[in-house]
């Protein structure tokens, strides 16, 4: 995190490339004294947050001034290429869209429950954007548009709302894990993807993506702690949204912050505007190149705010005060982030118009997608359970066969056939 | 699945400097010729290091797996022969340990992971019903897990508590997970090379007491018979343990020595006793029991575990489905007592023994 561009870690090549495998005695908290002292400050402030969280964009969309950004000896940031800022108000507008789009699915009746991230679309570009095609992203199952930023296809992507399979998509062509339900297990899935890289020495980094709750869990503990143990290239990206359902994150955690969480482990933590997709950038892309260069994991917490109920099913007015929810509003991030761009001769009326399109195309495909009766083959229950079905396997999916049969045939004679 | 190892001169040297030190060492240390008295712990160990020695992408990890070389010694040497890299210790968290190895086995690893003793793997419970047996089915098929959790389990060795459960059953009835427990030290070789090489997880539960149970095996061979494929395989193949006429005893891992004992006991008797060795408790060898059963027709089924909602009850449900009409008598049960796994003292109130076995086997109604 507090690495400057010019500068290696201790073991790290010069030329960027992954670090030789270290010994243990590497990864101390010397190695990082020793990093911190090149700045001038301690290793634990080099692992700790800066004071402040980074800004780099105001909720007025005007670009602060570098020394009002909560930069900090070891905590700078550059400000991303213009390039990859277009880049992500696209994908800000799009996923707006594509949240709004499900949501209004599920109030159709055409979709049984969708979580959204409506509010945290700065949190879902950035993860997406920062990652190289070689990286991987592990998302919770709030993140559906950073698995669509990433390039999967949205309905593969909706198929676990849809509700004719738990997942949609291949993990291993996108290099995005599955979305799952439990909470924060995933993490240590990216440990291990992260591992598995490093022992063959590729350069992979993992995003590990969890919630403010998701770090109460023991899982949580274990990642970060295998992570760093193992000197490994995750980045831990905690989007702290406030609450979990309807637990506030006060109730949750008395840490400083999140991002503190992270020096228990003998890692580096940073806080971001969670809702300023500039600092997000800034952040995440500085974070990755740092474990590409083989610094080990690091920790970043997004301050963001989960705008909608934790689903369709649940009532935020039961546990929180509509004042709150309209705090945010002002700091919402595309709004922020289409002034900033449009001040800075970036965005026109044209790209404007572009980019609408492309995120009206995207709600056309879901509303195709996810209102079609898609065809269910029941015998799907026995065929993926093992690579091969066992014996006993075949012969409850031949009892299921009989049954089916059974009633197609009962209902022939039933009804008249009609065209 | 296994990626291709780069060669020496790419940047993960110490990963593939060891492997090339491991082909070496491989040539030049050969065990004994013919049949020698291997210990199921040393058929264990080797089986590992033959599956390292084929393929690259095994991994063997857990806690205190390296330098130790485990608690009961079954990766001894495999850090020394394969390096840090390839078998290694990792902090205490069985959770984590499951969970990294999913992550490993989703990126081309094939980890064969240690739970140092069987009731320690619970805080992993959720990774393994979770994810490890959900994985591939979530994900219709696009992703395999092909990794082995090897689990130390059962009684018989007077553990204080928490150390001599059997906890097969949970694992047997959880959709996705293939549960293998050799009673064999050739078995046990077998069944782990079978394990390591399987595409699906597999929970592996060592009978702990057996760990220095010796048999004459000769290695090689089983090697050879292994790598040749000439052998028949072992998942979902029960083995006849000892052929009979009059009963069949149905039992697994620490069980099946008890059942013999008990089976030669009960031929000086007059009584032929068939023991059957299942093996695979998922997948079941439905065929190989039932053709017992109905040729005998009279059953005894016998797990450590405890007997309620157990795969003993599965097997007795079973067997009854496909075998009904040939039984003579009930299917009766020698398991484990209803109770929590008893302290040292008590132990042998609480495990099916010989005696408990034979008076099973007299109760099945022989005078009607």
């Amino acid at each position: 995190m507090t690495i400057s561009a010019d500068h290696t870690a201790p073991g790290q090549t010069a030329h960027g490339k992954p670090a030789e495998v270290q010994t243990e005695d590497a990864q101390l908290p010397g190695a990082a004294a020793e990093t911190a002292r090149k700045f001038g400050i301690t290793a634990e402030d080099y692992m700790l947050p800066a004071r402040h969280q980074i800004q780099m964009v105001d909720q007025n969309g005007n670009l602060k001034h570098h020394s009002e950004q909560g930069a900090e000896p070891g905590h700078e940031y550059p400000l991303p290429a213009d390039e990859e800022l277009l880049a992500a108000y696209e994908q800000l507008v799009v996923g707006r869209r594509v949240n709004d789009q499900n949501s209004a699915l599920v109030r159709q009746g055409r979709m049984a429950v969708y979580p959204s991230s409506h509010g945290q679309e700065a949190c879902q570009a950035a993860a997406a954007l920062c990652l190289a095609d070689g990286d991987w992203m592990f998302p919770t199952y709030r993140d559906a548009v950073a698995v669509m930023a990433r390039g999967v296809d949205p309905i593969e992507a909706m198929t676990i709302f849809r509700g004719d399979w738990h997942g949609g998509y291949d993990p291993l062509e996108h290099k995005v894990g599955i979305q799952c339900t439990p909470l924060t297990t995933q993490l240590l899935h990216a440990v291990g993807v992260a591992h598995a890289a490093k022992l063959r020495g590729e350069d992979t980094v993992v995003l590990a993506m969890c919630g403010d709750g998701a770090t109460s869990e023991g899982d949580f503990h274990e990642a970060l702690n295998f992570a760093a143990v193992f000197h490994l290239p995750v980045i831990f990206f905690v989007q702290n949204n406030q609450y979990a359902i309807s637990v506030p994150l006060a109730h949750q955690s008395v840490a400083p912050s999140l991002a503190h969480k992270a020096v228990g482990y003998g890692m580096a933590g940073e806080r971001v505007d969670g809702n300023d997709v500039v600092a997000l950038l800034a952040v995440l892309d500085r974070a990755v190149k740092l474990a590409r260069e083989g610094s080990g994991p690091l920790l970043v917490e997004a301050h963001t705010y989960r705008m909608q109920a934790h689903t369709n099913a649940d009532d935020a007015t039961r546990y929180r005060q509509d004042g709150e929810v309209a705090q945010w509003v002002a700091r919402d991030p595309i709004i922020r982030m289409r002034k900033f761009l449009t001040d800075r001769a970036l965005l026109d009326d044209g790209g404007e118009g572009r980019i609408a399109e492309k995120a009206e195309a995207v709600a056309a495909q879901l509303r195709a997608g996810l209102g079609e009766d898609v065809p269910i083959d029941a015998q799907d229950l026995f065929k993926y359970v093992f690579s091969i079905p066992t014996p006993q396997l075949i012969e409850q999916s031949a009892l299921l066969a009989d049954e089916l049969a059974r009633d197609a045939a009962g209902s022939a004679s039933d009804t008249e056939v009609t065209e | 699945m296994s990626p291709t190892i780069a060669s020496s001169s790419d940047a993960s040297g110490n990963f593939s400097q060891a492997t090339a030190r491991a082909a070496v060492s491989a040539a030049a240390g050969a065990e004994a010729a013919g049949p020698q008295p291997i210990t199921m712990a040393k058929a264990l160990n080797t089986a590992m290091a033959d599956a390292m020695h084929a393929d690259d992408s095994v991994l063997v990890f857990g806690e205190d797996v390296g330098l130790l070389g485990g608690v009961f010694r079954i990766t001894d040497g495999l850090m020394k022969t394969f390096g840090e890299q390839r078998c290694f210790d990792t902090p205490l968290a069985e959770s984590g340990i499951v969970g990294m190895a999913v992550g490993m086995a989703i990126n081309g690893m094939r980890p064969v992971i240690e739970m140092q003793f069987d009731a320690f793997a619970y805080p992993a419970f959720e990774q393994i019903v979770s994810h490890v047996a959900k994985m591939h089915n979530r994900t219709k098929g696009r992703v395999k897990l092909p990794m082995v959790i090897r689990i130390p389990y059962a009684g018989g060795i007077g553990g204080v508590e928490h150390h001599c459960d059997s906890s097969e059953s949970y694992y047997a009835h959880t959709a996705g997970l293939k549960v293998y427990t050799p009673a064999t030290v050739a078995d046990a070789y077998r069944m782990l090379r079978e394990a390591i090489d399987s595409d699906d997880p597999v929970m592996f539960m060592e009978p702990k007491k057996l760990y220095w149970s010796k048999d004459l095996v000769d290695l090689q061979a089983l090697r050879d018979e292994y790598e040749g494929k000439t052998g028949a395989g072992t998942e979902g193949r029960a083995a006849v343990a000892r052929s009979g006429t009059d009963a069949t005893l149905i039992a697994y891992g620490p069980s099946v020595p008890t059942a013999l004992v008990a089976a030669a006991a009960a031929a000086e008797e007059g009584r032929s006793l068939e023991v059957i060795d299942i093996r695979t408790i998922v997948p079941f060898d439905d065929d190989t029991v039932a053709a017992s059963v109905r040729k005998t027709g009279r059953a005894v089924v016998i797990a450590e575990a405890h007997g309620f909602a157990s795969v003993s009850s599965e097997i007795v449900a079973r067997v009854q489905e496909r075998c009904f009409h040939h039984l003579a008598a009930p299917i009766r049960r020698v398991t484990g007592f209803d109770v929590p796994y008893p302290a040292p003292k008590l132990e042998r109130y609480y495990l099916p023994g010989v005696d408990r076995i034979l008076d099973a086997v007299d109760a099945l109604q022989w005078e009607d």
